[in-house]
């Protein structure tokens, strides 16, 4: 559907969670690397070796800025690749031991695609929206179990879960965690204890069709993939250098300003939760307030269609999302929100990133709520 | 939803509203409408929901 309205003021916008607007440093690389670095890495001649010299260093800025070996780090073709390649060879690794994969009920849909395949134990979280550390310390410790996946943060809502808590459970369970770290990384460090990991390129400012997935030394993977070595992640296919190049670069750029930037969205976020507490009746602003990451704020509206509301936001030149039934593929309210237990109809998910003003959350939270109130008297609330 | 909050003043404190919703999100929705306007959530039977009114 076309909307010409006037947005009354320039576009903002806040769906970083779903792809951060690419940093310049993601730009100027990609440009040089389509130069420089676009033969194939695994050939002899010259232009090969540039390849491979290219991928040596994008491969080390990952590791160093990870904390892990450069030979533990492979680049996949998405985030989501990533993830499913962690899950799905993490089981495969350990298929002795069993075929169960205990996650929380808040993973993306990635993982629970590939949770599919296995024996899948779900530990819940609270109204938060928070892992149930007991039910995990059950869960990890039952026989037969292969593999634990916990999201370093929900995508959904913010709230930063336990990792070093839930990692030190399953190392004394003797069970490898996989970590979805896709929200986390570029914008604060992860914490330590797990044995597998994913990120996403275009989530911290980077090119889309990048992934990044570790392996640490150790931790059983088999691929679960038809490929020449089978015990160590590689791309699938021909790798699009350039892209890891942008992505590694930007990484570099996007974690040098991290801390700043943190603070700067985090107080934004919390201007959002306040005045949309305030300005908007009957809402629920949802996930934690204080352990969360520093540029998520999901709220649900009482009497509003998420969809309806997406729509008259764009109208207005904002582009968020929402975990609302009508505006999912499935037809299914968020998981992630049914989980928590909170509502899921008239949700908005708004995600800030570096170039995100405060002139842009100013002009947001001036327009929704008349925009919401627009909406409920259209239903005759 | 909408139709459950304006039923609610209809019927005594006390009393109970049976909402029958096939919206897939009513089984999460329904429960959180109720902790967000202090009315009691009962029970849920299928597509069947009962809200007490608490105010």
């Amino acid at each position: 559907m076309d909307y010409t309205g006037d947005p009354a003021g320039a576009p903002a916008y806040l769906d970083a969670a779903t792809a951060a607007p690419p940093h310049p440093v993601t730009r100027e690389a990609l440009l040089a690397a389509l130069a420089d670095g676009w033969a194939d890495p695994s050939r002899l001649y010259a232009a090969g070796r540039r390849g491979q010299q290219l991928h040596e260093a994008a491969t080390a800025v990952v590791a160093e800025i990870l904390g892990v070996r450069a030979d533990e780090v492979s680049f996949q073709p998405s985030g989501t690749a990533a993830a499913q390649a962690a899950v799905l060879g993490g089981l495969r690794g350990r298929e002795r031991v069993g075929r169960v994969l205990v996650h929380s009920a808040i993973e993306h849909s990635a993982v629970l695609h590939a949770a599919r395949t296995a024996e899948a134990v779900e530990v819940g979280v609270d109204r938060l929206g928070r892992l149930d550390l007991d039910a995990w310390a059950t869960a990890v410790r039952a026989g037969g179990v292969a593999l634990a996946g916990l999201i370093s943060a929900s995508h959904e809502v913010g709230t930063v879960q336990p990792v070093a808590a839930a990692a030190e459970l399953c190392a004394e369970a003797g069970v490898p965690l996989f970590v979805d770290a896709a929200q986390t990384v570029g914008r604060a460090p992860v914490p330590p204890g797990w044995s597998l990991l994913s990120a996403s390129a275009h989530k911290w400012g980077g090119p889309a069709g990048v992934g990044v997935l570790v392996v640490r030394k150790g931790v059983r993977w088999l691929s679960p993939y038809p490929q020449d070595d089978l015990y160590r992640p590689r791309h699938p296919g021909a790798l699009s250098l350039p892209a890891v190049v942008a992505a590694a670069a930007s990484l570099r750029a996007v974690t040098a300003e991290a801390r700043s930037e943190a603070v700067r969205l985090s107080a934004l976020v919390d201007r959002i939760r306040e005045r949309v507490a305030a300005t908007v009746p009957d809402v629920e602003i949802v996930g934690d307030p204080v352990e969360r990451l520093p540029h998520l704020v999901t709220f649900s509206c009482l009497y509003v269609d998420g969809e309806a509301l997406l729509h008259a936001l764009d109208r207005h030149g904002f582009a968020v999302s929402s975990g609302s039934s009508c505006t999912s593929s499935t037809l299914r309210p968020s998981h992630v929100l049914e989980a928590m237990g909170v509502l899921s109809h008239g949700n908005v998910r708004v995600s800030l990133h570096r170039d995100t003003t405060e002139a842009d959350v100013e002009r947001f939270l001036t327009v929704l709520p008349g925009v919401v109130a627009a909406i409920r008297k259209e239903a005759g609330i | 939803m909408i139709r459950l909050a304006r039923a609610i003043p209809g019927v005594a404190v006390g009393e109970i509203v049976r909402v029958l919703a096939d919206d897939p999100a009513a089984a999460n929705d329904i429960p959180a409408w109720c902790r967000m306007k202090g009315q009691e959530f009962v029970a849920a039977d299928g597509q069947a929901f009962d809200v007490r009114r608490l105010s």
